[in-house]
């Protein structure tokens, strides 16, 4: 079995597209820079020319409609912020056109697009360079949202976003990009819509997306020492959500406790729980559903204060214990 | 200009295209005029509209110098482009009754028109928010090889959008096959162009970018049409984009059938001025003056038009509603 990092299955799941797809290319800021995108843009440029590959000036909100009006063409765009911030400059042609495009429409012209957005936080980066913005994407309706967590899932994931001929907002996280992993040689796809249980467990499930799944394993092996036994949910997709796979598992612990890189406020987390709360699941809780996210407050610079600002295993762990003392 | 002497069409064109022009005028003003009397007094069509009488010489120049395959992109003042790209007016007229038969099956409105089928693969109703979509269609057809221009339809508001100035400056760097067609009706909603920009000359902005920018009388349909073809010309042979600044005037409000006259907004005077200068009746004199039309052929076409026209409101009077369940479709292809 081959093992490559997890940047590394991302650029090689780029070279496969567009050697394979004759209408896919990628475009976007910095994504000829040598440090914008880590590595995960080796080899492009010289390999595809600068048709294929295209660097773009500051415009994000014109590149964004660029790309949508390529996708309308019959193009199969990845559009890159390195920076998932940077998107808001964007929104009018995210939310406004390219989310819109197919039902304003009565559904006949379908929007074939992706938008790879990068999560780059730590390292005292601060407000606007730190942001992890799945909730605000995942609210407009018309727009996928899938988010890997390991080299096998972030090559089989991209692959699977340019299939899909509908716009996907495609969300990795830097702190994710020296983690080794299995990856298949061949080009493969792993199907939007489908989560993956990560660990088995009897006493509680943790849902979790990205980099935090890797979070939330190091605090079920922390917990198993003091015999806890936690399952693990990876949802893959935000959306669709694999709420089947959610439920199930749920259903087997009854305790619940989310994991989320974004805001914990009108959030991925409170979503999921709501979802929980609201099906016949809400009578198995044997306690409530225990939120771990950001919170309330925008990104610190001071690496103190990061410290404090991000969740870990450690915050898990303390989710967890919390969990399994209260009572419904 | 306004007060400026207009000049005589130019006729060194085929008969039949400036015979085909004329009808296109007609078809527009004739369909809109039938579209206003439904929103008020009959309030038949209630989604908003924003009518294009007045304006009908500047769609019909730019697509009568389009093949099919080119693309166009439109605005919430879209019925004209649509007519004049060659849209089927009974999927229009049911668009505006938001019937499941219309062109965007009730779905979009007045404001969203398309047409995939013609090129008009969409219109929207945000200020300057096909101006980037029209660059990457034209990206595409460059990235594709193929021998298509695309073209922005947008209003002197856009010009006060950043995304323009992105569009303009990323359309001359890759010397994309795109043109920009400003319509500048010297209205911004209710605001007049000179309380909105300190410099009103919108063609003037392509020079920042360095590629052509002119701007020509709106109101003259070959003029329109020349300059069009020679921008398409330009971008087919891989020379990049232009500016057309068409200075026009839409003789109805912002929106629906009032003039606006009474809100206060502009004078009488001004609008008096612009319905002196109607791009229609210009072009049937000089049709007319020149033979290349007869008064008994002007008549027949208008009442195959109207005739057109009614068959269209009917087709939309007796056309379903979208059904509950389809509601929910269409979110994803």
């Amino acid at each position: 079995m081959r093992t490559i990092s997890f940047a590394k299955a991302i650029n090689e799941a780029l070279h496969q597209i567009i050697a394979t797809d004759k209408q896919a290319f990628l475009i976007g800021q910095g994504i000829t820079s040598p440090w914008y995108v880590g590595t995960t843009t080796v080899g492009l440029i010289g390999r595809f020319g600068p048709k294929r590959v295209i660097d773009t000036p500051t415009s994000e909100n014109c590149i964004t409609g660029v790309a949508l009006g390529a996708a309308l063409a019959g193009m199969h765009p990845i559009i890159c912020f390195p920076r998932m911030d940077f998107m808001y400059l964007a929104m009018d042609q995210l939310a406004n056109h390219m989310a819109n495009w197919c039902y304003m429409f009565g559904g006949q012209l379908n929007v074939p697009m992706v938008v790879w957005a990068i999560i780059n936080r730590g390292g005292e980066q601060a407000a606007q360079h730190s942001q992890a913005l799945q909730a605000v994407f995942s609210h407009i309706p018309g727009v996928k949202v899938v988010m890997p967590s390991t080299p096998y899932d972030a090559k089989g994931l991209l692959i699977a976003s340019v299939q899909d001929g509908n716009p996907v907002v495609y969300i990795d996280d830097r702190w994710l990009y020296e983690k080794e992993g299995h990856v298949p040689e061949e080009h493969y796809s792993v199907p939007i819509g489908k989560g993956v249980v990560r660990r088995e467990g009897k006493d509680i499930t943790v849902v979790a997306t990205s980099y935090l799944v890797h979070e939330a394993l190091k605090a079920a092996d922390n917990l198993s020492n003091v015999g806890i036994d936690v399952e693990i949910v990876d949802l893959l997709s935000v959306k669709p959500l694999d709420e089947k796979l959610l439920f199930k598992s749920v259903e087997k612990t009854n305790r619940l406790v989310v994991v989320d890189g974004g805001w914990i406020h009108f959030g991925l987390a409170a979503e999921i729980a709501a979802r929980v709360s609201e099906t016949c699941l809400f009578k198995l809780l044997k306690a409530p559903v225990m939120r771990v996210a950001l919170p309330n407050a925008p990104a610190p610079a001071s690496s103190a204060l990061e410290k404090v600002y991000y969740p870990n295993a450690g915050s898990i762990v303390s989710a967890v214990k919390k969990s399994l003392e209260k009572r419904n | 200009m306004n007060k400026k002497e207009q000049k005589p069409l130019s006729l060194d064109l085929p008969r039949e295209l400036l015979r085909k022009m004329y009808t296109t005028m007609v078809t527009i003003r004739i369909f809109e005029e039938r579209v206003a009397s439904l929103i008020a007094p009959k309030k038949e069509i209630t989604t908003p509209c924003h009518l294009y009488i007045g304006q009908e010489s500047v769609a019909t120049g730019v697509c009568m110098a389009l093949k099919k395959e080119d693309y166009v992109y439109s605005t919430h003042r879209s019925h004209g482009h649509y007519i004049a790209k060659g849209g089927d007016l009974k999927r229009l007229m049911a668009e505006l009754y938001c019937k499941k038969t219309g062109c965007s099956r009730g779905k979009g409105g007045s404001m969203h028109i398309a047409a995939p089928e013609i090129g008009l693969p969409g219109s929207s109703a945000i200020v300057g928010g096909t101006i980037p979509i029209s660059v990457g269609t034209a990206l595409a057809f460059s990235i594709q090889s193929r021998d298509n221009v695309s073209v922005a339809f947008f209003g002197d508001g856009a010009a006060h959008e950043g995304v323009f100035y992105e569009s303009l400056n990323f359309a001359s760097l890759k010397k994309l096959p795109v043109v920009f067609v400003c319509e500048n009706n010297l209205y911004c909603t209710h605001l007049p162009i000179t309380s909105c920009l300190a410099d009103p000359e919108i063609y003037k902005k392509a020079q920042i970018f360095h590629m052509p920018g002119v701007r020509i009388d709106g109101n003259d349909v070959v003029k329109v049409y020349k300059t069009t073809r020679k921008a398409v010309e330009d971008a087919r042979r891989g020379k990049g984009p232009t500016l057309i600044e068409c200075l026009t005037y839409r003789w109805l409000g912002h929106v629906g059938p009032s003039d606006d006259l009474d809100k206060g907004l502009r004078s009488k005077e001004e609008l008096d001025c612009w319905v002196k200068k109607c791009p229609i009746r210009r072009m049937k004199k000089t049709l007319l003056k020149h033979g290349i039309i007869t008064e008994n052929e002007i008549d027949k076409i208008e009442t195959k038009i109207r005739a057109e026209v009614e068959e269209a409101v009917a087709f939309a009077r007796s056309s379903p509603y979208p059904d509950e369940s389809d509601l929910l479709y269409g979110i994803f292809s």
